[in-house]
């Protein structure tokens, strides 16, 4: 906080009231809904809802489809931020090094960034569908690739639309925590150890966790809620729900479902996921990296 | 030698890269440009067709959905305006409210502070059911403010105009006193003009944010007229033939060119707080 203050009584409602007040009707609201849904269960005519504590909590998660939907998220969001990091970073490390023409590979790296999930969903629907796709027919060709039946096959489909829509991204903040990085780091370094590659997994790297450690945070993210467009545009869970996150499970249990119940406490168990991440973000990592 | 030897790997490696974001969106493009017998009967394209102008004027012009009265047009106009409002809207209300939150002393300002960064830890995906009843009850479905406001609850702004403000310099706020500046005029006339480049990092990320909401739109509008590009994708594609190339590659130009454009104030505006 500042040394040197305002004190102004009204003034200081009234620079945070617009925000609050949409943060109140938006976003608590809605939270105390959660959680008025979440342990409460509609009665069988209809008429209203009784109060049947941990009831649905435990019903949807002892379903088999929950734990599906969980282990596949897990995968996915693994899947997503290796790959994505890695590209990106070796991406990044090379932008940064070229001497010519830096700038439009740089352009030309970033604008998938503002593709919008749900419409790499639809191309990547073009690339893998029966009909026209053509990776399909590349992948048919070598494996039999069918993502109808396969699952392994479905999971491929999913992993390469969401890593491609990601890589951006992080190629964006690797190459920006690369800048930050001090010349006579680098300079002195290069006395010291003529290798390219042991250089950078000595130097430069440690110097980018960080940037790293934020961009986990990022893909972690996006893999477990942006992905919800990518899912319901491609597989839309197919084969058999296999391709269910948990955010598009409780999607479609809500909505398609109807199930408010359930979807609520579907909804609690992800914030408390989010919740010991964040929590596992500031108080381990953030102590054992280093900062220039 | 050697190091001319590693700048050819180098440029190998990006221009790798750059295929594997370009291809993709090359062939969609290409393929837009043909007409329907070609992709049924040759699969898609990687060289260009001369269907251009029929293929992208149908798409903008010829009436879809299930009333056949809405064109990609008025959903990109509807895009926008979701875009533009949440974009102006969030932008607004964080740098004031971070203002509140470094340059005032008050005993509320913790509790502020904590019920506002909450928010992060619950994004709209989490929150969609009881969203939705919450602003049907306040009769809000398929309006323009529906789709803005609860997508405007966000804290991400907020949370980088704090780290910027705290690295403003005390000594610019103790001279702006001594020379008689009120709190209104240190935020107009000071505060506002320096984050400028942060102001516009924060507009162009909402901006992306609020044009490419899926989900949202989808279970806010019933009604047509409210649709967006993103939202509408899945569903007005069914009567559609090669049309739908075009749809895709019109629904990401606004945010493409918004990105590559405005991309030195994006790129300096989220790392100036490092």
């Amino acid at each position: 906080m500042k040394k040197v203050q305002f004190s102004s009584y009204f003034t200081q409602y009234f620079f945070v009231a617009p925000q609050l007040a949409i943060i109140l009707i938006f976003l608590y609201l809605p939270i105390v809904q959660t959680f008025t849904d979440a342990f409460t269960t509609q009665d069988a005519f209809g008429f209203g809802r009784y109060f049947s504590g941990f009831d649905n909590f435990i019903f949807s998660m002892s379903d088999a489809t929950y734990l599906r939907a969980f282990k596949f998220t897990i995968i996915f969001i693994c899947v997503i931020t290796f790959f994505s990091c890695s590209i990106g970073l070796l991406l990044a490390v090379q932008a940064n090094n070229v001497i010519h023409g830096k700038s439009y590979y740089k352009t030309l790296l970033i604008w998938p960034y503002a593709i919008a999930p749900a419409v790499v969903g639809v191309t990547a629907n073009y690339f893998f569908s029966e009909r026209l796709g053509i990776l399909y027919s590349f992948f048919h060709n070598i494996w039999g690739f069918n993502w109808y039946d396969n699952i392994y096959d479905a999971y491929i489909y999913v992993f390469i639309a969401a890593t491609w829509k990601q890589i951006s991204a992080n190629f964006i903040f690797f190459l920006a925590g690369l800048q930050t990085i001090q010349k006579s780091i680098i300079e002195a370094s290069m006395i010291d150890c003529k290798s390219n590659f042991r250089r950078f997994w000595t130097i430069t790297f440690p110097l980018l966790m960080p940037t790293t450690f934020f961009l986990i945070i990022i893909n972690i993210t996006y893999a477990f809620f942006d992905t919800l467009g990518i899912i319901d545009t491609t597989t839309i869970g197919a084969p058999s729900g296999e391709t269910k996150t948990l955010v598009f499970k409780a999607y479609i249990d809500g909505f398609r479902g109807l199930d408010i119940g359930s979807a609520g406490a579907q909804s609690i168990i992800m914030m408390l996921i989010v919740l010991v991440i964040t929590v596992f973000q500031f108080r381990f990592i953030e102590g054992r990296i280093h900062y220039n | 030698m050697s190091r001319t030897i590693s700048q050819y790997l180098v440029h190998i490696i990006l221009i790798v890269g750059v295929l594997l974001m370009v291809v993709p969106i090359w062939i969609i493009f290409a393929s837009s440009t043909h007409d329907n017998g070609t992709i049924l009967s040759q699969g898609m394209q990687w060289g260009l067709g001369d269907q251009f102008i029929e293929n992208y004027d149908r798409v903008l012009n010829q009436k879809g959905g299930f009333s056949q009265e809405i064109t990609a047009s008025s959903m990109l106009i509807n895009s926008f305006i979701m875009a533009f409002g949440i974009a102006t809207l969030t932008v607004l209300t964080s740098l004031m409210s971070a203002y509140t939150i470094v340059y005032f002393r008050f005993k509320l300002a913790v509790p502020i502070f904590w019920i506002i960064f909450l928010t992060l830890l619950v994004p709209l995906e989490l929150r969609i059911m009881p969203s939705y009843q919450v602003v049907s009850n306040l009769g809000l479905v398929n309006t323009y403010t529906g789709l803005i406001l609860p997508l405007s609850a966000s804290a991400i702004a907020t949370f980088f105009f704090r780290q910027f403000y705290k690295s403003v310099p005390d000594e610019l706020l103790e001279a702006a006193k001594l020379d008689g500046a009120n709190s209104w005029k240190f935020f107009i006339d000071f505060l506002v003009p320096l984050s400028k480049t942060m102001i516009a990092a924060m507009f162009i990320f909402m901006f992306v944010y609020g044009y490419n909401q899926y989900l949202w739109p989808l279970i806010m509008t019933t009604d047509e007229k409210y649709w967006t590009v993103v939202m509408g994708m899945k569903t007005i594609f069914m009567s559609w033939g090669v049309e739908r190339f075009s749809y895709i590659i019109l629904s990401m130009i606004p945010p493409v060119l918004v990105v590559i454009f405005l991309q030195r104030w994006f790129i300096q505006g989220l790392f100036q707080t490092k």
